[in-house]
């Protein structure tokens, strides 16, 4: 018992150690990053204009097929190093890509799409950031992909990199492609 | 340690805040009733600001932080109780946002060592010192005690 | 060339450790007087080599060679030259390596100053040191090398990050280092005495001025941290319960447990396997910090950038040390001799409680620093843990604390008697009364102020109460009583100093917690708003050229009753390299508060709605903020006076009883 109590500090700081050890063996983590609540939940219910001023989207524009769902703003500077991601997942043309434009003046996202290209099937226009909050957006970009009943099933905060494409995105979009629902 | 090095980098460089135009919703004003106001700061204190990680939105000038604020006190002036605010955010943004810990399965041992600790250690201390004080007699009279504490004393003192 | 002189120089400091951990020991096995000595050679050659390889890397920095990779990154030619200097350490690379400087620079003290240590304990504490030594270089020269060149060097350089632009960086974490690398003289001694299976009064009164020394730095280090945070950062606040700064708090709390601990084991000779757990953890938590900044396990404001290769470094450094020396401890603990008795309430009883409690308030910020990483690693989820947990977890803690300070110097050693020390406190408790009652009926805050303002009353008049007692204040005449404060030791006046800096630091916390008041506005030049008794006008908004940014400085007069108490200047600046900007508060300080002013952005009035053009302001004014960090000053002080006492003082040429060579009681 009294033995017990001598080895208790060494004990604890190994099992410490290996608790270290695990975290930062994984490399695919990511210390800042926020679990969202919402994956596994519906889509939040929204109303927004179209960027392009034609109507309004909806949250019944992210049902019917898996769905790519991107925040993104022009003044951001990450969303230029994930936009040729999202440009070469626009050519699947299995998905749907919408775009949530955050805290934009619309004249300057146009002209950024206009610019770079636009992946987007449609885009609604979030000026101040109230659709973002319901779905749990924290920093731009942020990307939620979405089955084709309209569940959120998987959220990548921060860019896309190419890099991380075919390891991290790419294996959720095929399974859900895979449990019915494309385009 | 480098107070402060990432706070720069985790609000400019990840997400851009730095060019983010300041478009709050409405507006950044106090609540007219001075309790309701007072509720909305005792939130503002329990939530943590996600894009700066460490502080809450109170500390915080991050455009995130200011639209949550509003958001707080708009929920309060259409009579949300702060159970409900607090429940609306941790919705979207899960347990993370709350900077106190909510007690549930997983936390009661966040929550229950320090308590714990204290009295387990204060058990082995008093049962040590128990230990320790066993072999001398309970019934000693005070001269005989007195003489054993000036002999323990002389015994104690050569050796210091 | 003089960068490669810096490498090389490093290479040598780590040779040299590698013999400093062998041939001591060694020598100390076989009582070899020449192997033991060669120990203090190597000690002072490691400090030596790593001076140069430090002064090396400054060149670097002050003429800004940019064919230096880690000059490029954190420097720039047009930044002033403290921040050149400064930048040194305002990175990860060249901090590490002010770290091995400070780490050989205690071993180099005790090398030169530890004369009258007994010769096998002294080779033995810098086997240790270089063991610590050869780990941090090695780690250093293999993921962390400040002298890589660049080629081509680019034409200048990529900037420091303008918050670190500040004077404080310059002081804070030197302090800092001093602190937590002190800690490793203990850590030192702990491990040489349980390779030796000694310890005794002796063994703690030379490990006791190492440990102050480290402690004073430490306190003075996250003293001036929370100043920097309050003044640089721009929202009032001063501590934020943020993981890095738990990882500098833990230390001192163990550190603080460990100060008072010793004091047992010298006075006592008891608790002895206790404080060299206690001495081996508090070093093993310095270094545990230094793991957490560095390795990327968790997201802080203050963590350095970083890579999984030196995170895996860094944490088998700290297993091996951490298993290597409370493995040590897990077998050689048990055959120390236990000392002397006591009952429970006496000088040692509360002294216990007073590590208790410390202790537990150390595994409590332990905890919440690591549990979010716990439930990680279990998968169970991602939760934070901020003020409000610490608020109902670690104040209910240090409360009974407080309590305790004001009784605990007052107890006899061995047997108190604790009826007569109450009743020799009566006039404290009277006074703390008094002040709650006071406090009740004036506060406007929080219930919580009362509980402050008391606790600091209390430990107020509980150490002057002692101090009066000392000398016999009032019950013999006046100036015997000064005669006899004129010659009370110096750790007996330090004690009563750091107690009483406590009760004003626990003041400086709860005022400026409980009754902050705070005005967050768009203002126009003109526009004025009252704060807490005196008005606030927005004179103008004008911009200002710096050295490397421009600025937005506005002038703010503060008036009371129409008269003119100063002009505050807060300002943004906007730096170039790197793009960022950063808020300068402007502060008034006055003995009882200080008067924060920070200035936002302009506001342009909406269209359509028309709204108010100006900026945004924020204004606070912060009642007996600054008693903080005058306690903490205060304490170092304290600390100071007790380091001149003359049994405290490093390498005391006499000692007046228990000479180094008399084999002291304890031994296994």
């Amino acid at each position: 018992m009294r033995r017990l109590l001598f080895i208790l500090p060494v004990s604890a700081l190994i099992i410490l150690g290996a608790i270290f050890f695990m975290l930062l063996a994984d490399k695919t983590r990511d210390p800042g990053a926020v679990p969202s609540p919402l994956v596994g939940k519906p889509v939040p219910a929204f109303s927004l204009p179209r960027l392009d001023g034609n109507g309004s989207v909806t949250e019944a524009d992210l049902k019917g097929a898996v769905t790519v769902f991107n925040v993104f703003a022009s003044w951001c500077l990450p969303c230029r190093v994930e936009h040729p991601v999202l440009m070469r997942m626009a050519a699947d043309k299995r998905l749907r890509i919408v775009g949530l434009n955050y805290k934009d003046k619309p004249e300057d996202a146009k002209k950024w799409l206009a610019e770079l290209g636009n992946p987007f099937a449609v885009v609604a226009s979030d000026r101040q950031g109230r659709a973002a909050i319901d779905f749990g957006v924290y920093g731009v970009p942020e990307t939620f992909i979405i089955d084709a009943r309209g569940i959120i099933r998987h959220k990548h905060v921060g860019p896309i990199h190419a890099s991380e494409y075919p390891d991290r995105i790419a294996p959720v979009i095929e399974r859900l492609l895979r449990e019915g629902g494309g385009k | 340690m480098m107070r402060a090095l990432l706070f720069a980098a985790s609000l400019f460089a990840a997400f851009n805040a730095a060019q983010m135009p300041a478009f709050a919703i409405g507006s950044n004003e106090a609540l007219a009733d001075p309790a309701q106001e007072a509720r909305a700061r005792e939130l503002f204190r329990q939530l943590r600001c996600l894009v700066c990680q460490n502080q809450s939105i109170d500390d915080s000038d991050a455009d995130l932080a200011r639209d949550l604020r509003v958001l707080v006190r708009e929920r309060i002036k259409a009579g949300d109780s702060n159970e409900q605010v607090l429940r609306f955010l941790t919705q979207r943004y899960g347990d993370f946002v709350l900077l106190k810990p909510p007690l549930k399965s997983s936390t009661v041992a966040l929550w229950a060592a320090p308590f714990a600790l204290l009295v387990v250690g204060g058990g082995v201390i008093a049962l040590r010192a128990r230990r320790r004080a066993r072999p001398a007699p309970a019934a000693l009279d005070d001269a005989e005690r007195a003489r054993l504490a000036r002999l323990l004393a002389d015994d104690e003192r050569p050796r210091t | 060339m003089i960068a490669e002189t810096g490498h090389f120089a490093l290479i040598l400091a780590a040779l040299i450790a590698a013999f400093q951990c062998v041939l001591p020991l060694a020598g100390a096995a076989r009582g070899d007087q020449r192997l033991m000595d060669s120990g203090r050679t190597a000690a002072v050659a490691q400090f030596l080599f790593i001076t140069v390889a430090f002064f090396s890397l400054m060149h670097a920095y002050v003429v800004s060679d940019f064919s230096v990779a880690n000059v490029v990154q954190n420097s720039h030619s047009a930044k002033p030259m403290l921040y050149k200097i400064a930048g040194v350490w305002g990175n990860h690379e060249g901090s590490m390596v002010l770290w091995v400087l400070i780490l050989a620079l205690f071993g180099a003290a005790i090398a030169v100053f530890g004369r009258n240590l007994p010769h096998e304990l002294r080779a033995r504490v810098l086997a240790v040191q270089g063991m610590i030594g050869l780990a941090f270089l090695l780690f250093i020269l293999a993921t962390s090398n400040p002298f890589l060149r660049v080629d081509p060097a680019p034409m200048d350089g990529r900037g420091l990050n303008p918050i670190l632009q500040d004077p404080g960086l310059a002081f804070h974490p030197p302090f800092l280092y001093l602190g937590y690398v002190g800690f490793s003289v203990a850590f030192a001694f702990a491990v040489a005495a349980l390779i030796e299976g000694r310890v005794d009064a002796a063994w703690a009164r030379w490990v006791r001025p190492w440990t102050l020394a480290a402690w004073c730095a430490l306190t003075l280090g996250i003293a001036l941290g929370s100043w920097w945070a309050y003044y640089e950062l721009g929202w009032g606040g001063f501590w934020f319960w943020d993981p890095v700064e738990n990882a500098s708090f833990m230390p001192w709390l163990a550190g603080t447990a460990l100060l008072h601990s010793a004091i047992v084991v010298e006075k006592r000779d008891a608790l002895k396997s206790w404080t060299i757990l206690l001495a081996i953890l508090t070093f093993i938590l310095a270094m545990m910090g230094t793991f957490l900044v560095r390795s990327g396990v968790l997201t802080s404001v203050h963590t350095f950038a970083t890579d999984p290769g030196r995170g895996l470094f860094i944490l088998a450094l700290l297993l091996i040390a951490a298993v290597g020396s409370l493995g040590l401890y897990a077998w050689r603990a048990p055959g120390l001799r236990t000392g002397g008795v006591f009952a429970p309430i006496s000088r040692e009883g509360g002294l216990v409680l007073n590590n208790l409690l410390l202790a537990t308030a150390t595994a409590t910020v332990l905890l919440g620093t690591l549990y979010p990483l716990l439930l990680e690693a279990l998968d169970a989820g991602k939760v934070s843990v901020g003020a409000p947990y610490y608020n109902l977890t670690f104040v209910p803690i240090m409360a009974p604390l407080i309590v305790a300070m004001g009784i605990g110097p007052m107890l006899a050693w061995k047997r108190g008697d604790l009826p007569g020390v109450l009743a020799r406190l009566r006039i404290a408790a009277i006074v703390t009364g008094i002040v709650i009652c006071g406090a009740i009926l004036l506060n406007d805050g929080p219930l919580m102020a009362v509980l402050g303002v008391g606790l600091a009353c209390w430990l107020f008049m509980g150490a002057l109460s002692e101090l009066a007692e000392r000398i016999r204040l009032f019950r013999i005449p006046l100036r015997e009583s000064l005669r006899r404060l004129a010659h009370l030791p110096p750790a007996a006046i330090g004690m009563t100093v750091a107690h009483v800096s406590m009760a004003v630091i626990v003041l400086g916390i709860t005022a400026s917690a409980a009754w902050q008041s705070e005005r967050v506005l768009v203002m126009a030049p003109g526009d004025g708003v009252d704060l807490a008794g005196y008005r606030v006008t927005l004179d103008r908004v004008e911009k200002v050229p710096g050295p490397n940014y421009t600025a937005e400085r506005a002038a703010m007069s503060v008036t009371r009753k129409g008269n003119v108490v100063t002009v505050l200047r807060p300002e943004k600046r906007a730096f170039v390299t790197p793009p960022q900007t950063t808020t300068e508060a402007a502060i008034h300080t006055t003995w009882l508060a200080d008067i924060y002013a920070v200035i936002g952005d302009p506001v342009a009035p909406k269209a359509g709605e028309g709204g108010k053009a100006g900026w945004t302001v924020r204004l606070y004014h912060n009642p007996l903020v600054p008693w903080i960090w005058i306690g903490a000053v205060i304490m170092v002080v304290g600390g100071l006076i007790s380091l001149a006492d003359r049994r405290h003082r490093v390498g005391a040429p006499a000692r007046k009883t228990r000479s180094a060579e008399t084999p002291a009681a304890g031994a296994a």
